[in-house]
């Protein structure tokens, strides 16, 4: 039963979604977030072992995987950081239209991020399609007989260099497909809420869950935002 | 409006200002990878990579401005790890004599 004559700043107990072990609304809200980002750490850092595994070989082997590198899709790259920028922009007005309590705002903000994520995945998809039909894809079918540019002169890859060619393509592999089933299950978590908030399950008391998942987005984002360059930038300069 | 709001939450068009900047920058590290720029040119991509991701973690991740000043501490604590894994990593790796 609701008074609203009495003074909120004792009880807050008008707001339906608090629970009682928290002091008020605002405390819920930020040790739901603060739980996300202690997760998210987790994240860096899973992801940081493979950061690190390249940074090393990537001093060790330059020349394989300057040679690598330019195989890579410099347009297909910069557009899918694009979209994944944009999505990130579109996961943040979805959170804001979720505070402001505009609920079809936010649903179509929420159906445009999931729409971005999975225009990303098909790019993905095309790269890796012409990855396999060039037979850079390690394993025993891997062939590798491209030149690399350096500085305007064309040099092939030593044949010793062959099989740290094929590293880099490991590591890209390993990168960007863990990189991408994150992307597989943000977009399955966004379509999920989607189909809540259209249900109206989210108001300004209560919107949490928009929230966590936008910080879990933000971060598949981020790590993005280092791969491109990378993976796709190295010694491009003629 | 509702008691919730910890701090003011940023305009739609800031927010666009935001993305607007992040594909500026974008196309700012595509354009200096062309650009012969020695050693610098790695360092210049990850210096553009990382005022992408500190404007996504500041603004779009709301740490700025955030009424729970612990979710900044943390946030940096995790980066703080990644580099003490990568430094000292490093630090084993570029001491070894190559073969």
């Amino acid at each position: 039963m609701h008074d609203s004559q009495v003074i909120t700043v004792e009880h807050e107990a008008h707001n339906p979604a608090l629970l009682h072990h928290f002091a008020d609304a605002q405390q819920q809200k930020n040790a739901a977030s603060l739980g996300m980002w202690l997760f998210l750490v987790t994240e860096i850092m899973f992801f940081g072992g493979m950061f690190c595994a390249y940074l090393i070989y990537r001093l060790k082997y330059f020349n394989a995987f300057a040679a690598g590198s330019q195989q890579l899709s410099i347009g297909l790259g910069a557009f899918n950081t694009g979209v994944l920028l944009v999505s990130s922009l579109t996961v943040v007005l979805a959170v804001k239209a979720a505070e402001d309590g505009k609920r079809k705002q936010l649903v179509t903000y929420l159906i445009l991020t999931v729409v971005l994520g999975l225009t990303f995945l098909g790019v993905k998809a095309k790269e890796y399609a012409e990855k396999f039909e060039k037979h850079h894809v390690p394993g025993p079918t891997f062939q590798f007989t491209e030149t690399f540019n350096d500085n305007g002169q064309v040099i092939p890859l030593q044949a010793d260099e062959i099989p740290h060619a094929q590293l880099f393509f490991a590591i890209y592999f390993a990168m960007t497909g863990m990189h991408a089933l994150h992307m597989i299950i943000g977009c399955g978590l966004f379509t999920v809420l989607t189909v809540f908030a259209w249900k109206g399950h989210y108001s300004p008391a209560y919107f949490t869950p928009i929230e966590n998942a936008g910080l879990y987005w933000h971060l598949v984002d981020i790590i993005w935002i280092y791969l491109f360059p990378l993976l796709y930038l190295i010694s491009r300069h003629r | 409006m509702s008691e919730n709001t910890e701090h003011g939450t940023h305009s739609r068009g800031f927010y666009v200002a935001i993305g607007i900047s992040l594909l500026v920058l974008t196309s700012v590290t595509v354009f200096a990878a062309f650009v012969n720029l020695g050693p610098f040119n790695p360092v210049v991509a990850l210096l553009i990579a990382t005022i992408k991701a500190t404007l996504v973690v500041l603004f779009f991740m709301h740490v700025k401005g955030a009424s729970e000043k612990l979710t900044a501490a943390i946030v940096v604590a995790g980066f703080f790890f990644l580099a003490i894994l990568l430094t000292l990593s490093l630090a084993d790796y570029l001491t070894r004599s190559w073969r």
